[in-house]
């Protein structure tokens, strides 16, 4: 095995990896379910937890990128070029995604006149002022972004299935845990 | 002393002899508000309150004889969001078509030195009444006086929000509420013109 060109993940790009896709994995499906509940202090604690796990989502962002940058992902597996570039496509949207979903989401929050104070504890600063109509523009964003985000997700999971299960490669496994390839 | 600078200082005594016995009771409602903040999971939330009436009588020479009754309307609270002032209109929370309106009614007004006052009396909402105490500072502002305080209530004591909502983990059981009141002195000498 030479440390150039590693076959597999590293353990922190894969910790990282999955805890964000627990993380979403938990707050989409949280923030369809909050939005159509009656106003209950329920749904005040239920939003409350869906901002939390997002802004957890936005702080994995940072060390992700620089786990990336110390430890190189491994070289692509052999396969078709387009297969390489909807994989690289889909990537760079996800990134792009998972820093803009819960950013529309804080924006959405401070614009509607509710700060973040994250876990209870840490009052994250206001990015706008109060204005309604920013507020459900925002809204607007933070929904339709989420659900690129959730087709993307889609798509990938999709392709790494299809990897797993059909060309039967080592994709997925190298995005998981233990085992070497 | 020019004539015109004698006028001058006879006009500032006679602006100070007004200011020092002035009543400070014509309430300048579109200048004041009532608010008020709380904390639902920890965030700190504002509102206020669009529409209230407002009488009082305040002279800074005489504070001891002061008073002032506040009426709020409840039906005309701003939570921020129209869902938030439905729930709140509802039975758990201000059952404002039952109990339409909060009311304050002081008893005693006490100075406490340089621009600060206390104002004790009865607040009443949703049908039970309690003590409360509020500090409030006094500051004229030209012709007119400006009244800012605020005070602390435990909105259980009131039962606003019943039911699921006497869960003070959600929304805070302390609510401040903050009023800047704006008002102008008819003088106590003057006859009233018809
Ligand atoms: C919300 C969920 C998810 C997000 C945001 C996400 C995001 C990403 C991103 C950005 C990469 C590229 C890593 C890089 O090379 O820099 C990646 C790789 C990968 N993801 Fe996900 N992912 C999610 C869920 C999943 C799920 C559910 C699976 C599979 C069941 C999966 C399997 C993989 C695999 C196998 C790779 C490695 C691809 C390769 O080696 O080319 N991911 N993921
Ligand atoms: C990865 C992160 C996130 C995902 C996947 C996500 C996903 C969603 C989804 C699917 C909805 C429901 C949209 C709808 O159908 O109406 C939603 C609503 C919401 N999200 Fe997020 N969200 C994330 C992060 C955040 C963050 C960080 C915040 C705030 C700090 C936030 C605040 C909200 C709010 C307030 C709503 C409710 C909007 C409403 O019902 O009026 N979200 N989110």
């Amino acid at each position: 095995m030479n440390s150039q060109s590693p076959s597999r993940y590293a353990n922190s790009a894969i910790l990282i990896h999955w805890l964000t896709a627990l993380l979403i994995f938990v707050a989409f499906p949280l923030g369809k379910y909050m939005h159509d509940l009656p106003l209950s202090p329920q749904k005040l604690e239920l939003f409350s937890y869906h901002k939390w796990l997002g802004i957890t989502v936005l702080l994995l962002f940072l060390p992700r990128l620089l786990v990336r940058m110390a430890k190189p992902p491994p070289t692509a597996l052999p396969a078709p070029a387009w297969q390489h570039i909807a994989a690289n496509v889909t990537h760079a949207l996800l990134y792009l995604l998972i820093l803009l979903v819960p950013l529309s989401g804080w924006l959405m929050s401070s614009a509607k006149g509710v700060s973040v104070v994250y876990l209870g504890l840490i009052p994250l600063p206001d990015m706008v002022d109060k204005n309604k109509e920013l507020g459900s523009l925002l809204r607007n964003f933070h929904e339709a972004l989420s659900t690129g985000l959730f087709v993307l997700v889609a798509l990938h999971l999709a392709a790494a299935i299809k990897h797993h299960v059909i060309d039967k490669d080592g994709t997925l496994r190298r995005m998981l845990p233990g085992r070497n390839v | 002393m020019s004539s015109l600078s004698r006028l001058f200082l006879l006009g500032l005594l006679c602006m100070a002899k007004v200011a020092s016995s002035a009543e400070f009771n014509q309430v300048q409602h579109e200048k004041s508000s009532v608010s008020f903040g709380y904390k639902q999971m920890g965030v700190a939330m504002d509102g206020k309150f669009r529409k209230f009436v407002v009488n009082l009588n305040f002279d800074p020479s005489k504070p001891a004889t002061a008073n002032a009754q506040v009426d709020i309307d409840l039906a005309s609270i701003d939570t921020g969001t129209s869902e938030g002032d439905d729930e709140v209109a509802g039975k758990q929370w201000f059952n404002s078509k039952a109990f339409p309106s909060a009311k304050f009614a002081s008893t005693s007004v006490k100075a406490l030195g340089a621009d600060r006052y206390e104002v004790t009396g009865k607040l009443s909402i949703k049908g039970k009444s309690v003590d409360a105490i509020a500090p409030f500072t006094f500051k004229p502002q030209g012709p007119a006086g400006v009244f800012d305080g605020a005070l602390t209530i435990k909105r259980l004591d009131f039962a606003i929000g019943e039911g699921p909502w006497a869960d003070v983990g959600a929304v805070a059981n302390e609510v401040q509420i903050k009023f800047h009141i704006v008002a102008t002195a008819l003088p106590t000498t003057a006859a009233p013109k018809k």
